[in-house]
């Protein structure tokens, strides 16, 4: 439950109008908490007077044995992923203050040449295996034991995983493994200058609330950003850094086989598209879809859409963005005759800009957005067209 | 085939309405649902059950409350349901959850499938399932589309991945998270409501599992929230050409900075 300071309490109740699971009441014109506190933290928020907080709870593990950062980065088809030359930069921000070693672990068959390009992104070292199966990057279960064998040995302090599929699967695991925290999604990493622990910052409540979120008493710190979050760095170069050999995983019985692995392009998932279209119920008709789509292809952006038109068939699911559809974050997203509805602003309220085109000036989407545009979406959709083809 | 289906209680998303002038959310614990991720992996149980016969056992780790929404899943086709409700579970993150969960499965006992949905809706962290995979000592397979074929001894799914979709053939005992298309919740039927208010949902807490209290709730949660913080106001958004082609060369130019 959530302690409560009663010479800080003054009984005015707005933590009990915060509270979703009704855990608050009033007694005696101060706040009480009842055993339904869910610990969900809206309250501290809540309160003017600074009266409630989480309960504190004993740390007495010696952590200082795990030093320096880690980046594991992922590879498709032998290329890095984005969102790993992304972690690796603000990784590398993060090993600056902290004055330890950034290092890269890479998930791949090995090759100089990629680990030469962690290393310009601004890696200090690079772990790679030194003998690995072609499909490595593919194989969960062996990412899974190489990075429970690495970190169990070389005890980094923090190690950050790109929020991708394979990296939301394996992380958790290794979470459990080593009995250490895991932060989903961070769209905000620093360091705490007094404690130096890693200070994660996430939506919550379909980004209503932010939260920030230490792992003090367990180490790594361990934490998984999407896409785009962070700026791709820049190349550099003139940076010099070592390659460190791993010896190759010992042969093992498995319980998991990969039979066939299908590449699908195309399938590139809204919710790490760094551009957005998203169209809503005001582009009219279905066949106006086809348009968006041009317009998507022209300009190097994904294709999102409101709910009703999901509903209506003129979209696939993989492609409805909100609460109960993806949450976005792109860097730039257009959105075309979406009004605007609470749910689906929730889930693009990650997004660094919002365009917003619709006729209606009172549509709730024009209090999202960064620029609003107060007109026919197909007119403006059609002349964006134009601009584009020349 | 046994199968465990994880489910959590989470907000109505239809509930979830912001105050516009303290931009803090306003809801209402009445209006808790199952999530809706869940019912996929519980209409996915009951599938299998109809193929290779069986038991589906609802798991949940909650308030008092989520009992009324096991016996949903019950009438929903689970044969019955467990639920892990104690102080000492409290402000648990998803390592005290998972760990909590593993010992309602092994209350549960022989079994051949963990079923969960491939994440919550308000969480958002689709962690449970690995971890719960990884603190019971079995294979787990995420984001799973299609069970292509089903035996009490293993299993061939369909999954998505980074770079498109994978076959996996596992052996059982294993756990699944599932995406929400792979299946259509059923509605209950008049007769699966009435078993559901004949068969109650079994309580359990810390003491009945004899948990390691150290290692469940808030203590047992290595993150802790520091900070909590409603995001900045966005402020008045800048007001473009109503005039669709020079709205559309301001775009043209907006999109061109971000590249």
């Amino acid at each position: 439950m959530i302690s409560i300071d009663s010479a800080l309490c003054r009984g005015c109740g707005l933590c009990v109008k915060a509270c979703a699971q009704q855990a608050l009441s009033i007694e005696n014109k101060k706040a009480l908490c009842k055993e339904s506190c869910t610990l969900c933290g809206i309250c501290i928020d809540a309160c003017p007077f600074g009266a409630l907080s989480f309960p504190q709870k004993d740390k007495a593990k010696d952590l200082s044995a795990y030093r320096g950062i880690w980046v594991v980065a992922q590879c498709l088809e032998g290329k890095l992923l984005p969102v790993s030359l992304e972690l690796v930069g603000k990784a590398r921000q993060l090993a600056d203050e902290k004055h330890v070693l950034l290092s890269a672990v890479l998930l791949s068959a090995p090759s100089e040449a990629l680990a030469q390009e962690l290393i310009f992104a601004g890696a200090d070292q690079v772990l790679l295996l030194s003998t690995a199966p072609s499909q490595m990057e593919e194989e969960e279960e062996l990412a899974f034991r190489l990075l429970a064998r690495e970190i169990a040995q070389r005890k980094p302090e923090i190690v950050l995983f790109g929020a991708t599929l394979f990296g939301r699967s394996i992380a958790p695991r290794l979470a459990a493994h080593l009995q250490t925290g895991l932060t989903a999604d961070c769209t905000e990493l620093s360091i705490d200058p007094q404690q130096g622990l890693l200070l994660q910052t996430r939506p919550a409540f379909g980004g209503n609330l932010m939260a920030t979120i230490a792992t003090a008493s367990a180490r790594p710190q361990m934490a998984t950003v999407r896409s785009g979050i962070f700026p791709l760095p820049p190349k550099d170069l003139s940076r010099i850094g070592q390659q460190v050999l791993l010896p190759a995983l010992p042969k093992k019985k498995t319980k998991l086989h990969i039979l066939e692995s299908h590449r699908e392009t195309g399938c590139a998932s809204i919710a790490s598209a760094p551009l957005l279209v998203v169209a809503g119920k005001g582009i009219g008709t279905k066949k106006n879809m086809k348009l968006v789509h041009q317009f998507a292809q022209l300009s190097g952006a994904q294709v999102g859409v409101s709910r009703p038109l999901v509903e209506a068939g003129w979209a696939d699911y993989s492609q409805q963005v909100g609460q109960t559809g993806f949450t976005v974050r792109p860097k730039l997203l257009l959105s075309l005759g979406v009004s605007g509805a609470i749910q689906h602003l929730a889930g693009i309220m990650g997004a660094e800009t919002i365009i917003a085109v619709n006729t209606d000036p009172d549509a709730p989407i024009f209090q999202a957005a960064d620029y609003c545009i107060e007109a026919d979406c197909m007119a403006v959709l059609e002349e964006l067209i134009q601009i584009y083809k020349i | 085939m046994n199968l465990i289906v994880c489910m959590k209680q989470v907000p109505s998303s239809n509930e979830v309405r912001m105050d516009p002038k303290t931009k803090t959310i306003i809801r209402d614990a009445k209006s808790a649902v199952l999530n809706p991720f869940d019912r996929s992996a519980l209409e996915v149980a009951v599938q299998l059950k109809e193929q290779l016969g069986g038991h589906i056992t609802a798991l949940s780790m909650g308030i008092a409350d989520t009992a009324r929404l096991l016996e949903e899943a019950i009438s929903c086709g689970a044969d019955e349901a467990m639920l892990l409700s104690d102080r000492a579970f409290a402000g648990a993150d998803t390592l005290a959850t998972s760990y909590a969960l593993s010992l309602g499965v092994k209350e549960i006992g022989n079994y051949h499938l963990i079923l969960c949905g491939k994440m919550a809706v308000d969480g958002d962290t689709a962690q449970i399932g690995p971890e719960l995979a990884e603190t019971l000592g079995i294979p787990h397979i995420t984001d799973v589309t299609q069970i292509v074929f089903a035996s009490e001894k293993e299993l061939i799914v369909s999954r998505k991945t980074d770079g498109g979709r994978q076959l996996v053939q596992v052996t059982l005992p294993a756990l699944l998270t599932v995406v929400k298309e792979i299946a259509q919740p059923r509605l209950p039927s008049i007769s699966s409501i009435l078993r559901a208010n004949k068969t109650p949902c079994t309580i359990r807490n810390a003491q009945n599992l004899s948990a390691d209290t150290s290692r469940t709730g808030l203590a047992g949660s290595p993150t802790q929230v520091v900070k909590t913080f409603t995001p900045p106001p966005k402020k008045a958004g800048v007001r473009l050409s109503t005039e669709p082609a020079q709205a559309a060369r301001e775009i043209a130019a907006l999109f061109e900075e971000v590249k």
